[in-house]
């Protein structure tokens, strides 16, 4: 059977790691390819580099950081920020990912969706999805990292991605993001349940038990952390072990 | 020298990367008489089946691959392991390079995700070189929607996803393909990759 995928992001400005809280209040620390290469060693199943600042003088620097991670670095890397045409994610896919992820670019222009699948494959292409609650029951996506909402249904709208040829979808929560008091449950089931492409939980893991939950109550098939990898406050290990003490089944 | 066979249908970049890094001599190959004087040829490969056939036959190569491959380690990796078998049924009825008796067939799984990506377990079936050095609970990376149907004396190894899915195929000689992507697997992928160049005389 296929294993479930622990996934630290690492979130880069002008080649360094840093993380936000909430969006805000960024931390700035480290070198992304020695943390890319110290989350190999721990077992990370996939390494996901996102480019917080996405502007046009620190693509070539991020693309280095990418292209360096790659010649050292031997698990998929998913590549994310900034992406807004075909030829940037075939110029990211140059520089070694292994896939994309699209989020606010995909909402204003879906058709990117489709023409980066048709011409690169369907598991190239992940969308990136940030989305809040606004009803018992009903969330709506936001894009430009949480800041603005599009009054567009998750649900419609992962439909929709699917449709398009989306190979995979990373679903944000922006309610639990930062919170550190565990993964979107609700939200994560209602949009496995509504389609059959693979889902990443993202935001609000706090504590090692988050992981394992979130695989027990939801079809998830990869969860990914950022700042309680960044900051050691847990390793991939240790996530890995405890979920295969309660039967999941990791690498 | 490992020529990793360029025909526009590979993502060369990672597999020369793992390459680099384990110190074997290698180069993008895109003419004959280069195939010809390398030590050991990979040929990578993601796509639909038809359309790298395709390319590869437009590329003029088709030919060489298959003489060569007899006479010097081969491995296909991911969507080049599937050009090794006899036909492939993405899309349409397409001949493959028929190294290894079988065909590519659509994954059938109603209750799981398709494509199958993602790691999995390797269980052995037939030992080869490949192999060697591995534990008995290695996971690789996949990403495919298709899979081979063949011989169970071609299978070194498969993994489990609604049924069996040969992971790594051998014909008895040089040829070995690997539905997985030995390039993105971790140190188990690398340890395999070595192997192969390990094979070289």
């Amino acid at each position: 059977m296929l294993a479930k995928r622990i996934i630290p992001c690492l979130d880069v400005r002008s080649g360094k790691v840093v993380k936000g809280v909430n969006f805000e209040g960024i931390r700035d620390v480290g070198d992304p390819v020695e943390c890319a290469e110290e989350y190999n060693r721990q077992g990370a199943d996939e390494i996901v580099f996102y480019d917080i600042t996405a502007s046009f003088e620190g693509r070539g620097v991020f693309l280095d950081v990418v292209r360096e991670t790659a010649k050292k670095v031997f698990v998929p890397l998913t590549v994310g920020g900034g992406i807004k045409s075909v030829d940037d994610i075939r110029e990211t896919l140059r520089a070694g990912a292994d896939k994309v992820s699209v989020n606010s670019q995909a909402v204003q222009n879906p058709q990117l969706i489709r023409d980066g699948a048709e011409i690169f494959g369907n598991q190239c292409i992940c969308v990136g999805i940030d989305a809040k609650k606004v009803a018992d029951h009903k969330w709506t996506v936001y894009i430009n990292g949480g800041r603005v909402d599009m009054h567009l249904d998750l649900i419609d709208w992962v439909k929709q991605i699917e449709q398009l040829g989306a190979g995979e979808i990373c679903l944000n929560s922006i309610d639990a993001d930062g919170t550190k008091n565990g993964f979107d449950i609700e939200m994560l089931k209602a949009v496995c349940d509504s389609c059959s492409i693979p889902v990443i939980a993202s935001g609000g893991a706090g504590k090692i038990d988050d992981f394992s939950e979130v695989f027990e109550k939801t079809g998830a098939t990869a969860a990914l952390a950022a700042s309680l990898f960044h900051f050691r406050e847990l390793t991939v290990q240790e996530v890995k072990a405890n979920c295969r003490s309660k039967g999941i089944i990791v690498r | 020298m490992i020529a990793i066979v360029d025909y526009g249908a590979g993502n060369i970049f990672s597999v020369k990367n793992a390459l680099d890094y384990l110190g074997f001599e290698n180069a993008p190959a895109s003419d004959k008489e280069f195939i010809k004087s390398a030590d050991a040829i990979i040929l990578p490969g993601v796509g639909a089946f038809p359309a790298a056939m395709k390319m590869l036959e437009n590329s003029g190569l088709v030919e060489t691959i298959r003489e060569e491959a007899a006479k010097k380690p081969f491995l296909g990796i991911c969507l080049g392991m599937q050009l090794i078998f006899e036909k492939g049924y993405e899309f349409e009825e397409c001949d493959g390079l028929g190294l290894i008796k079988g065909s590519i067939r659509k994954m059938e799984a109603p209750d799981l995700i398709i494509p199958h990506m993602g790691w999995n377990k390797l269980e052995v079936l037939n030992p080869c070189k490949l192999l060697e050095g591995l534990g008995d609970d290695e996971y690789v990376y996949f990403v495919h929607s298709y899979k081979a149907e063949c011989a169970d004396e071609s299978i070194s190894a498969y993994c489990e996803y609604a049924g069996r899915v040969p992971a790594l195929v051998h014909d008895g000689k040089y040829v070995y393909g690997a539905q997985f992507h030995p390039e993105k697997s971790g140190a188990t992928g690398l340890r395999i990759l070595k192997n192969f160049g390990g094979l070289i005389k």
